[in-house]
């Protein structure tokens, strides 16, 4: 009983991280129809920047304890990445946008952001892996048997809320239903006095600022931080998104979860290889998909997000 | 016109092409011995690849600085090309051929993982040029290989120098072990651990969990090892994996120690783990710390060099090229062609039956592995490797 839940536990930290990837990639289709494939990277970017960050406030000149450090790097951390996210949005959707190009050639171009940033960071800071800093003071509980971190108390619980809150900004406020507006249809919204850009914008600002926690959290929970990192995840959280319905919020926080579950499921299990882990998991996902190809809460060509 | 700015045009290319050629005659080739290095520079794995070719720049600067290696009484400027396998088998292979068809060295120094250096070993054999592998361990690198030899010992002495010394030093019964099931040195090394401990009759291997190049989550991985309750857990993984490791199966509450294999040995664990590896040991090849004689010269030049202290691989590449050396200087002679320079090279190197290097001294197999010691090291509470015992064969 008690591996099983402390198998639980574990799942719901590696599902967390999936599920915060996954909110970034559904906001941005959800409003532009566009797979933001440089999202996983941006993702690193945040790590990276988290790192800096948390670097420079630990340092000399300032020299914070971790935890006022902890409290400073958390905004820090998601308004730097958030400008990353901007600068792509500003450099090379728009001008594509603005041209009307196919839906394609916008996703070709995500791609080779993604790579950019990757190899970027390579050239610039080495291929040799950094260690995080120590933020939290770590306190492992045991309870009964089942041992918890509060640091994975911290991960699962910023999941849930950031799911809550990006619930909240879409569907309650009007913000949230100018985007719901352009995901429906994009040309009549500036008729009615909506700035789309800056909608746009936002909606970048949202989703690269949360990918900036998830890679701050992240890099606190595995401190070793190289430029590759987000590549595998980010495509595994892109699959996340579309399982759970690519364009719906509830969809990508399930989605996220659902594939934490799987993976840590079939590695627990006895007599099963962890090499079965992908195996295993993507087929789940591609029965799912086969019986309900627009993902658990997508529905085919309607309003999302 | 058009004619004549043709004509010009052509006797240009010819020029250009004539000039090449004549550079191609002018040059005398026999002046140089072309060595290649097929190394881990960028990857999962970049330190390695970095500490093996500090070690070599700091080789080929001796030589050179001395006016060249002598052989047969005339004296040759070495040449070395580096090349990165981005420390991926495929690349591996790649590299090999690079150096084997496009760069024509006449034998070449590395992979050192046996993620690499067992395929590049199949591409080197078959194209007939010798190689050397410095840090490989798993026995498939030079397994019916006539042309590929190594500077470290192997994994089936390693697995059990570990097992003995587990068993003696933590008085432990039960085991479990975690290994990278993509990685041959790791899951090798995994399983000749595994066939050792059981062969020694204690009690069971009580776990033996596998993982992934890429994967950063082991949670399920040590919930699994944590629940059988072993006495200690054996990691014969890379140091970046180490570090991850190690912190998660102390979050998931494990408080045993940990013991890790060759792979752990550069100073990058340290920055990476930290405290959390302290008082853990490892099996290696030579301990830094208290050397004496020539390994003491090579560690503080190496240190005054590059500032930090030279891993089990920056040692062995320079054993490996002390070898290599000497199996030129065996041959006695510089071809210029490059294909009966390796076979000189080869049987140079199968001449030499017994080598003093400063990673201890090694007799050779027929097989080309070398028969030498293993050394037990500790981490210290201040992050240095000590040397806690030595074992031979």
């Amino acid at each position: 009983m008690d591996f099983i839940i402390q198998n639980i536990l574990n799942a719901l930290q590696w599902g967390s991280f999936y599920a915060l990837i996954a909110l970034g990639y559904t906001l941005v289709y959800g409003v532009l129809r566009l797979i933001n494939f440089a999202h996983g990277d941006i993702f690193m970017v945040g790590a990276y920047i988290a790192f800096f960050v948390s670097g420079f406030l630990l340092g000399d000149t300032l020299g914070l304890s971790p935890l006022v450090t902890f409290m400073c790097a958390v905004p820090l951390t998601m308004v730097l990445t958030a400008c990353v996210g901007v600068t792509l949005e500003r450099i090379a959707y728009r001008p594509l946008r603005r041209k009307g190009a196919h839906r394609l050639y916008v996703v070709i171009t995500a791609l080779m952001c993604g790579l950019i940033l990757e190899y970027s960071n390579l050239a610039v800071l080495g291929a040799s892996r950094l260690k995080f800093p120590e933020l939290v003071e770590k306190a492992v509980w045991n309870i009964g048997g089942v041992t918890i971190t509060n640091l994975k108390v911290i991960v699962i619980v910023a999941a849930v809320v950031v799911f809550l809150f990006l619930n909240f900004i879409v569907t309650k406020t009007k913000i949230g239903m100018a985007m719901r507006g352009i995901s429906y249809d994009k040309f009549p919204i500036p008729l009615m006095g909506i700035p789309i850009d800056n909608i746009i914008v936002f909606t970048f600002v949202l989703g690269s600022g949360f990918a900036g926690l998830a890679g701050l959290l992240f890099a606190m929970s595995y401190p070793i931080l190289e430029p590759f990192m987000g590549m595998l995840i980010g495509w595994k959280a892109f699959i996340a998104a579309v399982v759970g319905g690519i364009g719906d919020i509830k969809g990508a926080f399930v989605g996220g979860f659902l594939l934490g579950f799987i993976e840590v499921g079939v590695v627990a299990m006895p007599f099963l290889e962890s090499t079965y882990r992908d195996l295993f998991a993507f087929t789940i996902l591609l029965v799912i998909l086969w019986i309900k190809p627009t993902g658990l809460f997508g529905m085919p060509q309607s309003t999302k997000i | 016109m058009k004619g004549f700015l043709k004509s010009i045009g052509l006797l240009t290319i010819l020029l250009v092409c004539s000039a090449f050629l004549l550079s191609g005659c002018g040059e005398d080739k026999a002046k140089t011995i072309k060595i290649g290095f097929n190394l881990p520079l960028t990857g999962d794995i970049p330190e390695v690849g970095e500490g093996s070719k500090n070690a070599a720049e700091m080789y080929l600067k001796d030589i050179n600085d001395a006016g060249g290696l002598e052989v047969g009484g005339q004296k040759y400027m070495l040449e070395f090309v580096y090349m990165d396998n981005e420390s991926k088998a495929e690349s591996a292979t790649n590299v090999a051929l690079k150096l084997i068809e496009q760069e024509n060295v006449v034998a070449i120094i590395g992979p050192n993982s046996s993620k690499q250096a067992v395929p590049a070993g199949g591409t080197a054999n078959d194209n007939r040029t010798p190689m050397i592998s410095p840090w490989s361990t798993n026995p498939n690198t030079t397994l019916d290989r006539p042309w590929v030899f190594r500077a470290a010992f192997l994994d089936p002495f390693q697995g059990p120098v570990v097992a003995d010394f587990a068993a003696k030093k933590f008085g432990a019964k039960t085991s479990a072990v975690i290994f990278d099931v993509s990685n041959d040195y790791s899951k090798g090394l995994a399983e000749i651990f595994k066939s050792s401990w059981e062969a020694k009759g204690l009690g069971p291997v009580v776990a033996f969990e596998s993982h992934g190049t890429k994967d950063q989550d082991f949670s399920a991985q040590l919930t699994t090892i944590i629940a059988a309750n072993p006495d200690f857990i054996f990691v014969p993984d890379n140091y970046n994996q180490v570090a991850l490791i190690v912190q998660q199966a102390r979050d998931l509450g494990y408080q045993g120690p940990f013991m890790g294999s060759d792979a752990w040995g550069t100073p990058d664990l340290i920055k990476l783990c930290g405290e959390q590896c302290y008082g853990n040991y490892f099996s290696t090849h030579y301990a830094a710390a208290g050397a004496k004689g020539a390994t003491k010269v090579f560690i503080d030049r190496y240190e005054a060099a590059y500032g930090s202290t030279p891993a089990d691989y920056a040692a062995l590449t320079w054993d490996s090229i002390g070898i290599m050396v000497q199996a030129i200087q065996n041959y006695g002679k510089v071809d210029s062609d490059p294909v009966a320079m390796r076979k000189g090279v080869r049987e140079g190197l199968a001449a030499i039956t017994s080598f003093d290097g400063i990673t201890g001294s090694s007799k050779f197999d027929e097989q080309g592995d070398p028969i030498k010691c293993a050394v037990v090291v500790k981490i210290s509470d201040k992050g240095e490797f000590v040397f806690e015992e030595s074992v031979c064969p």
